[in-house]
């Protein structure tokens, strides 16, 4: 499974969801996928979708928000696992797509090969913890974690694409991004 | 001087209703009144705490970031590759340490160069006093709305109680 894959398996399980997206190949394969109103692309700021979907989720109990993760992102800001655990918001889903390189810029490797992210997840906090690395286990997994309390952990091992990705960059603007993704918050669900 | 309950009281006065950041000494009485009233968010560093303010925003808050100014340098692409390039205002409530080149030496070289750092950067900022705070406040709430971008009050020591 590549990231291709992995979210043409989660992307049709969305609902109402208000999904954070990190930057890279992570928001250019989703948005080419399925671009909707309540997607965020992160195009810069590496490491911070997670603080930006706690900020919404704090701020909107009432709305399940999802972030969609990178194992480079996630090491550049272990601080925030440590924060979600802490203020514990039951309707955040933290997956992560782990393909233990930095994508974007040529694969080099990250240190998730050596490092269980999961296991990192499970001691801060997260209620729910979960690492998968098939398409089968991931779509079981994902329908659990998408309709039952988190804060929950979703780590999904995927290969890396040896071919740079011919795909295309996110076409809107920051502003109207941000714009669109505050309407969206403000739709009741 | 000011008290801690009194600049918390015009933040609210003055629209702002998020507060999150990382703390600094001169901040203290600020902090503690926060985390009695409860809602404050302790965050691990200064440019995750731009990034839930991000989020704040969106959400519908006027979010206030509090730090010290070494924080400032901890969270210049945050501010540059979010806030600014988004259009998602945060109001930066930033101590500054090294004020007038009095302090110790870690603080010199970024209490030097804050009011530099935040024009490149193209964050307008004022610096606060006792007096002038009510004012300030009022200028940043206007200016955060009028420009969509973040605002930062420079608080020098002797200003907070």
């Amino acid at each position: 499974m590549n990231l291709a894959e992995a979210l043409t398996v989660v992307v049709p399980l969305l609902r109402d969801e208000l999904v954070v997206h990190a930057n890279g190949f992570i928001s250019r394969e989703s948005f080419n996928l399925n671009d909707r109103p309540g997607n965020f692309y992160m195009i810069g700021s590496m490491g911070l979708a997670s603080s930006i979907a706690l900020g919404v989720a704090l701020n909107r109990p009432d709305r399940r928000v999802v972030i969609f993760d990178g194992d480079g992102n996630v090491l550049m800001n272990l601080g925030s696992l440590a924060l979600i655990s802490a203020t514990q918001p039951a309707n955040l889903v933290h997956i992560v797509f782990d393909n233990e390189v930095y994508g974007s810029t040529g694969n080099q490797r990250t240190i998730s090969a050596q490092v269980a992210l999961e296991e990192i997840a499970r001691a801060s906090g997260y209620q729910r913890v979960q690492r998968v690395d098939t398409a089968a286990a991931l779509r079981s997994a994902a329908q659990e974690f998408l309709t039952n309390p988190g804060p929950s952990f979703l780590l999904i091992k995927i290969e890396p694409d040896r071919e740079e990705r011919k795909i295309g960059r996110i076409t809107h603007e920051p502003p109207q991004i941000a714009a669109r993704f505050t309407a969206a918050i403000r739709t009741e669900g | 001087m000011i008290t801690g309950a009194d600049f918390l009281r015009l933040l609210l006065e003055s629209g702002f209703d998020f507060f999150t950041g990382v703390p600094c000494s001169l901040v203290k009485s600020l902090i503690a009144t926060l985390e009695e009233r409860g809602g404050y968010i302790p965050e691990t560093r200064e440019d995750a705490a731009v990034g839930l303010a991000a989020g704040a925003y969106m959400a519908g808050k006027q979010p206030v970031v509090i730090m010290q100014n070494s924080g400032l340098g901890v969270c210049l692409n945050a501010l540059a590759s979010l806030s600014r390039i988004y259009h998602l205002p945060c109001l930066l409530l930033t101590t500054w340490r090294g004020y007038q080149g009095k302090d110790a030496p870690e603080h010199l070289i970024m209490g030097d160069i804050s009011p530099t750092l935040l024009e490149t950067l193209g964050v307008p900022h004022r610096v606060l006093s006792a007096a002038t705070v009510q004012d300030s406040l009022r200028w940043a709430g206007e200016t955060l709305k009028q420009s969509n971008q973040p605002v930062a009050l420079l608080l020098p020591p002797g200003v907070l109680q």
